[in-house]
Formats: C-alpha cells, structure tokens, sequence
C-alpha cells in the first residue's frame, strides 16, 4: 500500500489545497495532488502514492547516490573475480 | 522508467552485492519493515544474492494485514446496508474477516467501490448526493496525507453524506514494540523509505539509540534495497547503530512539512490494535474531535461486533518476522492466495502472498505453487 511510483509533472493548475497536476509515468498520464509539494514547478519528478506527490525527487542526491554506485561497480572491477559458483543467477535484477 | 530502470542495473545490483559479501563476517539478521519492500527483495531474488549468514526477514509494514478484524467486520456491516457506496483501496476487499470479506458483500449486491484515490471517494459523495459515501481510510504514514486531504476538503465543501472508517497505524510504535521484546532477533532495520518520505526519520533516532539497532532508510528498488543492507551491516560490523539515510532522493530528516500539517489538523494519536500483534500503545491515527461527525464508526451504529479469528492462521508470527511464511505448515497447501486463511496471504504486500507468488518453497522442500502457475 506505500507504493510510490516516481512521475514528471507537465502540467500545474490551481494552488494551495486545490493544487493539482498532471504526471507523466513513461507516457501514461494521471492527475495528481499536489498540494503537499509547493516547491514543484513543471518538469520536475515527483514520488505520486495514492493520487498525491509526497515528495519531490532531488536530481542532486539521485545523482550522487547513482555515482556512488558507478564507483563501486567501477572498483569491483578491478578486484579479484567474484566466486561465480556462490552467486545465484543474475536474472535476480529483472525489469520488469 | 527514469528514477527506477536506473536502480535495476544488473552490474551494479551485482557490485553492490560483491560488497556485502566483503562486508559481513559473522551472521546478522536484518528486518526490511515495509511489505513493497519484501515483494521486491522476493521479486528480483535479492534474498539469494545475499551470503549465506545475512538473514532477512520480513516485517509488519502491511497496513492490510495488521487492520484489526473487528475493523474488517465493521466495513462489512457498513458496506452491507442499502444506503451506502462503501469505497476500499482494492487490496481490502479479500481480508478475510470473521464471516465474510467485502467482496463477497459486493458479490451479494453490495455497493463496494474500489477506488484509487481517496479523492475518487469524494467525488462520488459529491455525484451521489442520496447516498452516504464511506471511505476505509487505511494505511502507514505514506497514505495519511492523502485520506486526511479528503476529510479536510470535505468538511470545508460542508459535504454531508462522507465518511471514513479510518484504521490508520504507525510504523515507529511497531518497531519500539517488536524491538523490546524478550527474543528479539533483530539486529539492524531497513526503514520504510515511503513512509519516512512523509515524516522523515527524527522519530527512528530514539529507536536506534535505545535498542542499539542501525535503522536504514531504505527505497524500493534492487539497488536501494541493497544499498540499505549493506549500509545495515557496515554499521553492525563496526558497532555503530543509528540512523542513516539511504533513500536521500526522496527523503529529507524533516520529512514533508506540508503534509505532516494537514495530519495534524486531521489526526490524533491513539492506541491502535494490530491484527495478529495486540494492541500497540499510540501506534495511529483517530480522527480529531472536531472531525468526528466524519468518523463512520460513529456516524453508523452497526451493534456489538463479536469478531472470530481462525486459529490456524499464524500471520501474527509472520509480521513480527518471528515465522518465515513457508514454515507454517497451512503454506500453499489450505492456505493460497485463492483460499487466504489470513491478511498476510491476500495484500499484495502481505508476506505469505510474495512467497507464494515468487515460488519460495516450503520448509519441506516442495514447492508452494502450482507448475505453470503465477
């Protein structure tokens, strides 16, 4: 039920308790509340739950936490191989 | 999906893992508190990509599993009266209740709605000016702003045929009550990233400090999920326990300001009881007095209700992460998401519903689900 799914929004009309928008989630659009994000202008990604933005995503950390983990795939790299035979299949990161 | 595909990377899920096993060097037991957090680790195998003396186990964060069944059996009494369009997240139609569930009360000619949001519930007071429209307004902390806009607004557009039936719980009262039990087990905790995007994380600090347990705010995806536990241990092989926030895309300390006013304004804090936990002191929310004309509880006089839980349902166990789903004998067996016995085999976040689904076998080795199925 904390399901939050992040969306662009590309539209805002009113404001206060009656701000609303539209949220693009990879080309289907949904309006949103957002009256708990004043800060979101358009083009911004916010986290939708339930119809309602709780949060608007911060590019910079998304950015610094994907880098970090660049860096440590990076370093992995350059370590020893990992133990193929413990690891179980890859397949556990499917895209769905 | 941007802000997802990204945290799905298969090279990186891998790295991130490579550096937990590098990490951990004695057993640890770990509980990821959110239900969407157990489906994902299940769904994308994290669980088997971990080493072998790194438990997880799952905790009570599903907010349909844990609402009482005398709140089930009171939706069911309300749903069933002819006045009434009764409007439900869907994951609350097949909870089982002590007779009957709310979509068995829909089969019988019952006006139940499954709405997507609680402002779709407005709306139909709004349309349906002759009937009285109830909202089970259920839910962690993500889900409050939302059902408390919707009370907020009705009150102000003087709406008077709207309700909510409202079994709202929090999460950090759970963690105090599973964390001071006598056999505790668990060592470190992956936060509720979502919830915690609501009310931040100053409320975990005591936690961690008082039971000396790393609290790790956690997001969603395979590579948060993995992030937090190798966050988790880091801080366990070194002997620390705070909180510390991996999920800082979506979450600030300070948590929403925003919508921490409106719960205010709508809610209070009460004592709640938790299906298959007990009663957990001030653990949810109860609407403030001066929306109690809103309360269906109050607004609908459906008599005593005497609720009867099946005995052979030990979802209680599950929740407090105290019994993995496939060791319960009833598993796969009289108990399917077809047939649940309990909660925590219908919500999509339940536990026992993401083993089943996911095809974790039983204790005994078979496996749960039919061939060719799921």
């Amino acid at each position: 039920m904390c399901l939050a799914v992040p969306g662009k929004v590309i539209q805002i009309d009113g404001d206060g308790e009656l701000r609303m928008g539209r949220v693009d989630f990879s080309g289907v659009q949904r309006q949103a509340c957002l009256a708990y994000v004043p800060e979101v202008q358009v083009g911004d990604y916010v986290l939708v739950h339930v119809g309602f933005a709780i949060s608007r995503i911060d590019e910079e950390a998304a950015h610094e936490t994907l880098a970090a983990l660049k860096e440590m795939g990076e370093l992995a790299e350059l370590g020893p191989p990992p133990d193929t035979s413990a690891t179980p299949a890859a397949g556990g990161s499917e895209s769905s | 999906m941007r802000h997802v595909d990204e945290y799905r990377d298969p090279e990186a899920v891998r790295a991130v893992a490579d550096r937990i096993r590098e990490t951990v060097t004695r057993p640890w037991t770990l509980m990821e508190v959110c239900g969407g957090q157990t489906h994902s680790i299940l769904k994308f195998g994290l669980d088997e990509l971990l080493p072998a003396g790194l438990s997880l186990v799952h905790g009570p964060g599903c907010p349909v599993c844990v609402t009482p069944l005398e709140m089930i059996d009171r939706a069911v009494a309300i749903a069933s009266r002819p006045d009434v369009i009764f409007c439900s997240f869907g994951d609350m139609l097949r909870v089982p209740g002590s007779h009957t569930d709310l979509l068995k009360v829909k089969a019988g000619g019952g006006d139940v709605r499954i709405v997507y949001s609680p402002l779709d519930a407005l709306r139909l007071a709004r349309e349906n000016p002759g009937r009285k429209v109830v909202f089970f307004a259920v839910g962690f902390e993500t889900t409050a702003p939302a059902n408390a806009m919707a009370v907020s607004r009705a009150a102000k557009e003087g709406l008077e045929n709207f309700s909510v039936l409202v079994a709202h719980v929090l999460v950090p009262p759970a963690l105090e009550a599973l964390l001071s039990s006598e056999d505790v087990r668990i060592q470190g905790l992956l936060a509720p990233g979502h919830v915690c995007a609501v009310t931040g994380y100053r409320d975990y600090e005591p936690v961690a400090e008082r039971h000396g347990v790393p609290i790790v705010v956690t997001g969603f995806e395979p590579l948060d999920l993995l992030e937090g536990a190798l966050a988790a241990v880091t801080q366990l092989e070194s002997g620390q326990a705070r909180v510390e926030n991996r999920y800082p895309r979506a979450v600030v300390r300070e948590g929403n300001p925003a919508a921490l006013r409106m719960i205010d304004d709508v809610f209070v804090v009460s004592d709640r009881s938790w299906r298959g936990v007990g009663e957990i002191p001030r653990s949810g929310y109860t609407l403030a007095p001066k929306y109690s004309r809103l309360d269906a509880a109050e607004v609908f006089d459906v008599g005593g209700i005497e609720v009867n839980e099946p005995e052979e349902c030990q979802s209680g166990l599950v929740l407090q992460g105290r019994l993995r789903p496939s060791e319960c004998p009833e598993f796969g067996t009289r108990c399917t998401p077809e047939h649940p016995l309990g909660a925590t085999m219908v919500s999509t976040e339940g536990a026992c519903a993401a083993y089943f689904h996911y095809g974790r076998a039983r204790q005994d080795g078979s496996s749960a689900r039919a061939e060719g199925t799921g």
